[in-house]
């Protein structure tokens, strides 16, 4: 028995506007029958507005609840703030929905996108960004994107290919596409350390800047200090003060907090060396 | 109605009071280990025997030295297989079916990682074994054949006698093991005359409590043990007997024996009342199965564009438990893989719910049931995105 919240279970057993809008002007859909679950919706816009939503769906409990909740939040609600709901704020809505179902929020969210795509007149700037871009399938069970991977990792910051699974569905029936799944989380995270293409000068500024902001000032508070001496590529030399130098933990220290800190902010590749 | 209605008895069953008053003395009062040498222990000792018999009993047996206590249908069937492969080596092929229980299944997965060579054998639309492609794949190299009597999701009895024929007349060295969880107390089961090497069954699949199993092994058919350790069921199973368990599965297996006249009647009638009231009352739902042999308390019926989880809860909210062999909830993210087999449209495999009676349940409840699912299916069909297939469906049944 999954553990749905209150507001889940009082949702499937009474979903608000269930139904089909005859002259609806845009109308949005997500998943499909095969895969288990899909979901239509329908909206009603006038001056920038969503006057009226309404929704059918195939699917479990959660996949009723999350589509019911949705056309609540966006009854009333002007078209810019209707853009911006992710599937995270459909499920805190929900009061939180078991892992294994978060797919459901993602299939509401997905659903209001394509109404949105569909809705004349209204310009999405990612579609044009990104309009080049053909979207790469990833999953051929669920027929699940790779954009629609990243947008679930980016909005809910997954870190593994079972949250991505829980999440898109994605990897779910056979597997075969897991390490395509485990290489698109790794190129999400490695992007932040790209930052490592920075000049020699413009890393020796970041380098110091970051001792002074963020390492000092802990280490003074331990009655130490640090001061850098040196960069060479990825070297980076330091030299530790007061308390700090001499002590035992000194190099714990270094590899634990002071190289750790360079290389989340910094550089992947960064080493650090004590010199006397 | 504020009670309960139980119709997943192939999921788990109430533990008889019976049972519970049988096992009760050896908790606190008969607590000794049987192996001690103490009359103290005498009467431990005893109730164990005294299960054994009424397991062999139950089962046909030829000697309470086939029968083997463990902890569950699963570990009983990780015991056979090993057990055989073990004391077996040169053979490196095994069979088994695609709709078998997962502790078969994902065991022979487990297998095939180690070296072995794992045929499938292939089910038709009523979840009928293709007895064709089994007498095909049997080989000289074939160590053991895994099929279960009876199929846990819809209830197909499988013909065991059969198959175990053509088993022994392609290689009569190729072990036969049947998994009975489902079929021991619903049908006759006789390791004899049905002629299987090696069977299991759990205990709470019949009214004894969860954490009780039974292997049989037949004289001819060597296994080595899986867990090791003192001399306990011949040095086939070590570990101090579960002495109470142990005599709650013999009561079970006793009460089962007498029972099973009302299955085959009482029980039955409920399930086919059941059966053709949903079916005639709903105008989306069929039959998964179709007719054919199946054991008498269970019935897979598939209700079209709607999902199983969905009507589950509903369900639920009236008392009523049963299953479903939808995606959402099998634990994995595809709908059941004994539907799948049998190739059950995906119009209806997520909407595929289980029934499974007992005798446990009344003809009142049957009624209760047969009246609240026209209100809940009718409900979810609303919700549904496939109106116009829906309607296509309505005018069908109409006429």
């Amino acid at each position: 028995m999954w553990d749905y919240s209150e507001k889940v279970i009082e949702h499937y057993r009474n979903p608000r506007n269930v139904g089909k809008i005859d002259d609806a002007d845009c109308v949005g859909q997500a998943g499909s029958l095969a895969c288990g679950d899909s979901l239509k919706i329908y909206l009603k816009i006038k001056n920038g507005i969503v006057t009226d939503a309404k929704f059918q769906t195939f699917g479990c409990g959660s996949a009723v609840a999350s589509s019911s909740i949705l056309t609540e939040m966006i009854i009333g609600r002007p078209l810019d703030e209707v853009k911006k709901i992710t599937n995270k704020d459909i499920a805190d809505r929900l009061e939180g929905l078991p892992p294994e179902k978060m797919h459901c929020s993602v299939m509401g969210h997905e659903a209001l996108e394509d109404a949105l795509r569909n809705y004349e007149g209204y310009v999405d700037l990612d579609e044009i960004v990104n309009a080049d871009k053909a979207p790469k399938l990833i999953c051929t069970c669920f027929n699940i994107t790779e954009n629609q991977i990243l947008d679930a990792v980016k909005h809910n910051g997954l870190k593994s290919v079972e949250e991505v699974t829980n999440f898109t569905k994605a990897g779910g029936a056979c597997g075969k596409c897991k390490g395509q799944i485990q290489d698109i989380l790794n190129a999400y995270y490695k992007k932040g350390e790209e930052r490592c293409e920075l000049s020699a000068a413009q890393k020796v500024l970041k380098i110091n800047s970051i001792i002074d902001t963020q390492i000092s000032p802990e280490l003074r508070k331990d009655g130490g200090d640090i001061t850098l001496v040196d960069v060479d590529g990825d070297r980076v030399f330091v030299k530790l003060r007061g308390n700090c130098s001499g002590c035992k933990n000194s190099t714990l220290t270094l590899k634990t907090f002071v190289e750790t800190t360079l290389r989340d902010t910094v550089c992947k590749d960064i080493a650090v060396i004590e010199v006397a | 109605m504020d009670k309960l209605i139980y119709f997943d008895n192939n999921a788990t069953t109430k533990a008889a009071p019976e049972v519970v008053e049988a096992m009760m003395p050896y908790f606190s009062d008969e607590y000794a280990n049987p192996s001690s040498m103490y009359s103290f222990a005498k009467k431990a000792a005893l109730a164990v025997k005294e299960a054994r018999g009424q397991i062999k009993d139950f089962l046909n047996a030829a000697s309470e030295n086939e029968i083997f206590f463990t902890s569950s249908g699963s570990e009983s069937a990780n015991m056979a297989i090993r057990g055989v492969l073990n004391s077996n080596r040169n053979k490196r092929h095994i069979i088994t079916s695609k709709v078998e229980h997962p502790c078969v299944l994902n065991l022979y997965q487990q297998l095939e990682k180690e070296g072995y060579k794992v045929d499938l054998i292939g089910v038709n639309a009523k979840g009928e074994l293709d007895l064709a492609e089994l007498k095909e794949k049997i080989s000289f190299d074939t160590a053991i054949v895994s099929i279960m009597y009876a199929n846990n999701e819809t209830g197909v009895i499988f013909p065991v006698k059969e198959i175990s024929e053509i088993i022994k007349s392609k290689n009569p060295e190729t072990k036969f093991f049947a998994d009975a969880v489902q079929a021991a107390g619903k049908i006759p089961v006789d390791v004899q005359s049905s002629g299987v090497d090696l069977l299991s069954v759990s205990g709470h699949k019949f009214h004894a409590p969860k954490g009780i199993g039974v292997l049989y092994v037949n004289p001819r058919t060597l296994i080595t043990p899986l867990v090791i350790g003192g001399h306990q069921e011949r040095g086939k199973r070590a570990g101090t007997e579960n002495v109470p368990y142990i005599a709650g599965i013999g009561k079970a297996a006793q009460l089962a024996v007498d029972n099973l006249k009302y299955e085959a009647e009482e029980v039955k009638r409920l399930r086919d009342k059941l059966e053709a009231n949903i079916l005639k009352n709903t105008f989306n739902s069929r039959l998964n199965t179709g007719i054919t042999n199946r054991v008498p308390n269970t019935t897979n019926i598939g209700f079209e564009y709607i999902e199983g989880e969905l009507i589950l809860l509903h369900l639920s909210d009236l008392g009523i438990c049963a299953s479903s062999g939808s995606a959402c909830t099998s634990g994995s993210l595809e709908p059941s893989h004994v539907l799948r087999a049998m190739n059950v449209p995906f119009t209806s495999i997520h909407g595929s719910i289980r029934f499974s009676l007992s005798k446990y349940n009344t003809e009142k409840e049957v009624d209760y049931v047969i009246d609240k699912m026209p209100g809940i299916i009718e409900k979810l069909t609303g919700i549904s995105p496939y109106q116009d297939e829906l309607e296509a469906l309505r005018k069908l049944k109409g006429n």
